[in-house]
Formats: C-alpha cells, sequence, structure tokens
C-alpha cells in the first residue's frame, strides 16, 4: 500500500468511526436503534389497584426473596427499590384518592448511567432495555449519573453487583413479556414498541380528557424514557421529578467530551512553541554573557 | 552535608542489594512524635481495609443507595488531585517559561505530586466495590468511551507515568546510575508537555464528572463550567500547597538546604503567593459571571446561600487579599495563614460537589455523615504517603544539591 492510499484509508476509518458514533447517538434519539423500534411499558397509574402482583412476578423471575403481597403496612411509607426489590409500588393520597404507582428503572432512551459508565458494564440493548454486566468495577458512578437513582449497590458484598430493572432482557429474547406486565390483573402495565405506546397514551388522553393530566411522563423527559406514565394528578404529587427538563443527560458532558482532542492537540503545540521561543533567549543570554 | 553525598560505586547485584539493604534502614530517631501517632493510625487502616475487603463496603462505610460516594472519593481523590496541581503549575514554570527561580523546589513539587497520585488516587481502589476489575478499562474490557470517568481513568495512569519520568532523575542520581540518568532526562521536556496536557484535561475532568448529576446539586454549585472551576482552582490549590507543605519540609529537612537557598526561598514564596492571588481573582470573577448569569440570588437568602458565601468570599475573596497583602509586604506569615485558608476553602469546595450540597434536598438525618473508619483510612492514607516521601527525601537529591557529574551532565545538557 502506498503511502497515499494508505493515508486516505486511515482517514476515512478516522471519519467513519466518528460518523458513526454520531449517527448512532442521533439515532437513538429517535428511539429506533438498526432499525429496530425500542419496547417499553406504559403505565396507566388510574387502572392501578396496588396489588403488588408486579412485585411478586419481577421477584420470581429474577431469583429475588419473594416478598407477602397480601401485607398492606408497606404503604405506610415510601419505599425506594433496592437490591433485593427491582420493583416497588408506592400509595400516595391525592385529591383524587388513593393512586398507586409502581416504580423501576425507567430505560431511558439515552440513560446517564450509560453514558456514565467507563467499562460499559451498564448497556442499552437494541430492543431498548438498560441491563447490568460483570465486568463492573463497582465505581458507582451510574448511580450519580442517574436522574431517578434507580443503580442499586450491593454494599454488604465482597463481591458486589449492581441490581436494577433488566426489562425482563431474558425474557424479550425468548420474544415474551415483561413478567411484571403478564402479571397485572388491571392492565395497569401496557407493553409494546414505544411509538404504540406514546399513541395509545395520547388516544387514552384524548378520549378521557377530563380523566387525565395532559402529559406523558417519559415521553420527553431526560430525552425520553421506555416506560411511560399516565396520570389523573399532577406527576410531581404522586413521586416524580418535574423538573429534570427534556436533554437527554449524557448531553450534558459531551460539551467537555468533545473538548477533549482539542485540547489534546493544541495544548502540546502551545507548550512546544513557548519552550522552543524560552530556549532561544536563553541562548542568546548566554552569548551575551560569554561575549 | 549540602551538595557531596557519596554516589555508591555499584558493580555487580551484590553491591546493589548492599546498597538497597543500607539505604531501607531507617535514618534518623524513630520515637519521634510524628512517628508514635502515625504507626498505629496506618496499622488500624490496613486492619480496617483488609476487613472491608472481606466483608463488603457497608462494613466500614456510612455510603448508601442515596449516597454512593463518600470522602474517599469527595476528599481523597478529588481534593488530593487538586492538591497534587502544583506539579504541573511549576513545570510549565520551570521547564517551558524556564524561570531559574524555581528550580529549587521543583523536584519536592513534582514528588509530592506523583505521590499524592499513587496514594490518595490509590485509595480509589479501596472505594471500588469490584478492585480487581480495575484494569477493565485500560486492558480494553470494554472501553466506555462516552464516560468521562474512562477518561479520567487513563489520564490518571497516564499522568503518573509522566510524572514519573519527570522525577526519575533524581534516582538515577541516587543509584549512581550516569548513562540512565542521561537519557531520563532528555525525556523531560516530552513528559512535562504530556504531563501539562494530561493535568489540564483530567483536573477539569474530576468537575465534568458532575455535570450528570444535574438534578442532584445545589444550583448555588451546580452550572455548565463546573470543569473549568475545577481547572482554575487546581492552580492555586496546587501552588498553596506548596507554600504550605514547603513551610513544613524546611523546618523537617532544614540539614539538607544550603543558605543560599534559605535567601532564595522568601522570593520563591512571595512569587507562589501572587501567581496564588492572580489565578484566585480570575475564578472569583469566574463565581460572579456565573452566579449574575445564572440568576441566583434568590437562594442567597438561604442556609445554603450563606453557606456559599463562607466558601466564596471567606475562602476565596479574603484568602486572595491576604495573599496578595503578603506578596506586597514580604510579610510570610500572612502568606501561610492565606495558603491554609486557601486549602480549607478547596476541601469544602470539592466536598460540596460530592457530599455537601450533593443531594441538598435530602433531610439531614438521611444525608450522608462519613464513618470515623472511613476518615481513619483516610489518615492511615495521607501519613502512609508522608511516610514515603520522607524516605525518598532523606535518600535521594529531592531538596538537597544533585551530585557533582549529575550538575556536570545538566550544563551539558543545557549547552
Ligand atoms: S432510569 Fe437510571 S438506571 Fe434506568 S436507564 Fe435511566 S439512567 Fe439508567
Ligand atoms: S458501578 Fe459498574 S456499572 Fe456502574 S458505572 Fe461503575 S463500572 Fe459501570
Amino acid at each position: 500500500m502506498d503511502r497515499r492510499r494508505f493515508l486516505k484509508t486511515l482517514g476515512a476509518g478516522i471519519l467513519g468511526t466518528a460518523g458513526t458514533t454520531l449517527t448512532a447517538s442521533r439515532l437513538k434519539a429517535e428511539g429506533v436503534v438498526g432499525g429496530k423500534e425500542f419496547v417499553g411499558v406504559l403505565v396507566d397509574t388510574t387502572r392501578c389497584i396496588g396489588c403488588r402482583s408486579c412485585e411478586e412476578a419481577c421477584a420470581e423471575a429474577h431469583d429475588l426473596p419473594v416478598p407477602d403481597i397480601s401485607d398492606e403496612s408497606v404503604f405506610e411509607k415510601r419505599r425506594d427499590t433496592s437490591v433485593t426489590q427491582w420493583t416497588v409500588v408506592n400509595r400516595y393520597e391525592t385529591k383524587k384518592g388513593e393512586v398507586f404507582v409502581k416504580r423501576q428503572c425507567m430505560h431511558c432512551s439515552q440513560p446517564g448511567c450509560v453514558a456514565a459508565c467507563l467499562v460499559k458494564a451498564m448497556k442499552k440493548r437494541k430492543q431498548g432495555p438498560v441491563t447490568w454486566d460483570e465486568n463492573c468495577m463497582g465505581c458507582r458512578y451510574c448511580m450519580v449519573s442517574c436522574p431517578f437513582d434507580i443503580p442499586k449497590f450491593e454494599y454488604n458484598s465482597w463481591n458486589p453487583r449492581i441490581q436494577k430493572c433488566n426489562l425482563c432482557w431474558e425474557r424479550l429474547k425468548q420474544g415474551e413479556q415483561p413478567a411484571c406486565v403478564e402479571a397485572c390483573p388491571q392492565e395497569a402495565l401496557v407493553f409494546g414498541t414505544r411509538r404504540e405506546l406514546v399513541e395509545e397514551a395520547k388516544r387514552r388522553i384524548y378520549q378521557r380528557p377530563e380523566k387525565y393530566v395532559h402529559h406523558i411522563y417519559g415521553e420527553y423527559e431526560v430525552g425520553g424514557t421506555e416506560w411511560l406514565y399516565l396520570s389523573a394528578v399532577p406527576f410531581e404529587q404522586i413521586g416524580f421529578r418535574t423538573d429534570l427538563g427534556t436533554i437527554a443527560y449524557p448531553e450534558y458532558s459531551t460539551g467537555f467530551l468533545y473538548a477533549v482532542p482539542i485540547v489534546l492537540i493544541l495544548w502540546p503545540m502551545f507548550l512546544m512553541g513557548v519552550s522552543y521561543i524560552t530556549k532561544r533567549e536563553e541562548e542568546i543570554g548566554r552569548e551575551g554573557e560569554t561575549r | 552535608m549540602n551538595g557531596k553525598t557519596a554516589t555508591p560505586e555499584i558493580k555487580s547485584i551484590k553491591d546493589f542489594m548492599v546498597f538497597i539493604r543500607g539505604e531501607l534502614k531507617p535514618k534518623g530517631k524513630i520515637l519521634t512524635p510524628f512517628n508514635v501517632i502515625s504507626a498505629p493510625v496506618m496499622l488500624l487502616g490496613v486492619i480496617l481495609i483488609a476487613y472491608r475487603m472481606v466483608k463488603g463496603l457497608s462494613s466500614i462505610t456510612n455510603l448508601s443507595q442515596e449516597f454512593p460516594w463518600g470522602v474517599w472519593i469527595g476528599f481523597d481523590v478529588m481534593t488530593g488531585v487538586a492538591f497534587a496541581g502544583g506539579a504541573y503549575v511549576l513545570t510549565f514554570v520551570v521547564y517551558i517559561l524556564r524561570s531559574e527561580k524555581y528550580h529549587s523546589i521543583i523536584r519536592a513539587t513534582v514528588l509530592n505530586g506523583f505521590l499524592a497520585y499513587v496514594f490518595y488516587a490509590g485509595a480509589l481502589v479501596v472505594d471500588l466495590g469490584r478492585p480487581w476489575h480495575i484494569f477493565n478499562p485500560i486492558i480494553g474490557n470494554k472501553f466506555g468511551l462516552s464516560s468521562v470517568l474512562f477518561l479520567v481513568a487513563w489520564h490518571f495512569l497516564l499522568y503518573m507515568i509522566a510524572e514519573f519520568i519527570e522525577i526519575s532523575p533524581a534516582l538515577a542520581e541516587w543509584l549512581g546510575w550516569k548513562m540512565i540518568r542521561r537519557i531520563l532526562r532528555a525525556l523531560t521536556l516530552g513528559a512535562v508537555i504530556f504531563g501539562i496536557t494530561l493535568s489540564t484535561l483530567h483536573q477539569s475532568g474530576l468537575g465534568a464528572l458532575f455535570m450528570m448529576a444535574r438534578g442532584k446539586i445545589h444550583p448555588l454549585w451546580y452550572t455548565q463550567f463546573i470543569p473549568i472551576l475545577f481547572f482554575i482552582s487546581s492552580i492555586f490549590a496546587g501552588l498553596s500547597l506548596v507554600i504550605f507543605e514547603g513551610t513544613i519540609s524546611h523546618r523537617v529537612f532544614s540539614d539538607q538546604l544550603d543558605h543560599e537557598y534559605h535567601t532564595k526561598y522568601n522570593d520563591i514564596l512571595v512569587g507562589l503567593a501572587k501567581g496564588c492571588a492572580c489565578t484566585m481573582l480570575a475564578y472569583f470573577f469566574l463565581k460572579v459571571l456565573i452566579f449574575m448569569h445564572g440568576q441566583h440570588w434568590p437562594y442567597i437568602h438561604t442556609p445554603w446561600g450563606y453557606w456559599y458565601l463562607v466558601e466564596v468570599i471567606g475562602l476565596v475573596l479574603i484568602p486572595c487579599f491576604l495573599f496578595l497583602r503578603g506578596a506586597i509586604d514580604r510579610n510570610l506569615t500572612v502568606i501561610r495563614v492565606a495558603a491554609v485558608l486557601t486549602m480549607v476553602g478547596i476541601i469544602i469546595n470539592r466536598l460540596n460537589y460530592t457530599i455537601i450540597a450533593f443531594k441538598w434536598y435530602v433531610p439531614l438525618p438521611v444525608h450522608y455523615v462519613p464513618h470515623w473508619m472511613e476518615i481513619e483510612t483516610t489518615l492511615a492514607i495521607i501519613f502512609a504517603e508522608i511516610w514515603v516521601f520522607r524516605w525518598i527525601i532523606n535518600r535521594m537529591p529531592i531538596m538537597r544539591h544533585p551530585p557533582e557529574w549529575a550538575i556536570e551532565q545538566e550544563e551539558q545538557i543545557v549547552r
């Protein structure tokens, strides 16, 4: 290979990689990667009766301790997901009565946790789920970067794992639905492609405008999430953060990352230039002395 | 004792072993107050770390699902690395700008920076949940290229190598390796340029880590300029530490320094104070701009606002003014007080991002407060660093003059 060809290939290679990474993130923003649409779940909180079947099904599907779902005292206080509970249902008293809200990983379209992970242990799968892998170093940067505080860490173990909902990735691969969706007796959870779910959510709001607040939580929040929520009361009243903005979280660090190659090139050039100038001066100074 | 420390004649492996064995023996008194305090602390630290490796992080830390990062990240890594900033600033001044004035303190500063990285950033190993995977981002068990932390990890590693090269001529002088010293010396400028570039990136990178903690850090502290603020503050953080550390080592190792050095040293301190004052002024104005631009007035009359003022006025503007006064009056005491205040300010600033103003909306009882054992291990790590620092200073030409042959070599290189 002669030199020009070599340089050309090299250039094309670099541009090509840059190009694909950029387009990949563009496509992700639309919820489609590699021609596949992301799947997700629509939660209609007006239908949920707080039976906690989803909690039970989740625990069974992932070998976690199965909760006693007849015990209603759990609703006394607000629960968070934990290392042994990937999903929890909370009860909120509102003007429109009791509302039950299921909580789990939102499976963001452009997840902060994935952008944070330095070994890609957190991974956004082509179908939509965000999963965790064993090559994790346990730095917990994903926990710092998740807008919803979802990843949970096994602080008690010498070999800790990150624990969180994986959208039943192992079941999805077999063509099945997530365990919680299947277990829900009220059809409060609907599984489908994200596009269908948004349409369905809009249809419900359109047909019963008096029943719902006109907002689909997760449609635009943090750049869009695969889990979408409908509610009868404003979302901040049922435990959602409404101050997270619509910009995808990884965007916040891209500015810095883009600056890196520039610094990497410009700084050494500048330093070498200054060093050259000062060296010359030193030599001239020395000659002056001897003269 | 100045100047002529005997260069060993090492001809065989056996000579080498004899030499090293001699050097490993402690020099000076053993039962000093410092040793009496630090030795048990270090011993306990080792025990606690071993315990933590078996029982998991919760056995000796107060970390929680709400607060995944505690003092080990907030103090050891964030603050420790900021304090190590003196090394890149001074190598810039000495090797790039070729200012002779600071030549006498460059080695101690670089050594300090190097050890800070090894020990404080090394403390990260204790903090990692799965430390045996620490090499994954290096050996390519998946490259998380989109991660700021990936960048920081690589830069730490490369920077340690660059600093090691910068300090290595002293090592060669200690061992009497003339040829090797010549080679290592030739690498210095490259290592310096590389080192400064890396420093810029990872000092600001540590700040960039918090860009995605957007909803969690109090608005008075969260801004898109965190990386720049971290970078600028690392300059005066590093210089303040040089002033502080120099003041102490001056007393402790005074037998290694000659008279000429002592007279020059006052000039150096004044120069460093001016450097601090300038960068702090720039930092302060950037802070004000961000404050105005973010329209943060409503927050000022809250407890968080007062806390913010303590940091920005009390621990940036006031020490900045003191540095200026001290430099004008050539008052070294004022300069030293300013350096200590500045260092306190940096500690508080970094802890604000990681711990104090992090999840400020969480009620106090749930908020993270370090466990005494976390602080204990941190102390143990700091003491270990001081022990190694002292060991090296007492053996290698860091503060005292290099051997004659090295000075000759140096003159040849400059010509
Ligand atoms: S909710 Fe958190 S853990 Fe889940 S995908 Fe989004 S950033 Fe990741
Ligand atoms: S804790 Fe594990 S999964 Fe989370 S960012 Fe660190 S390496 Fe990645």
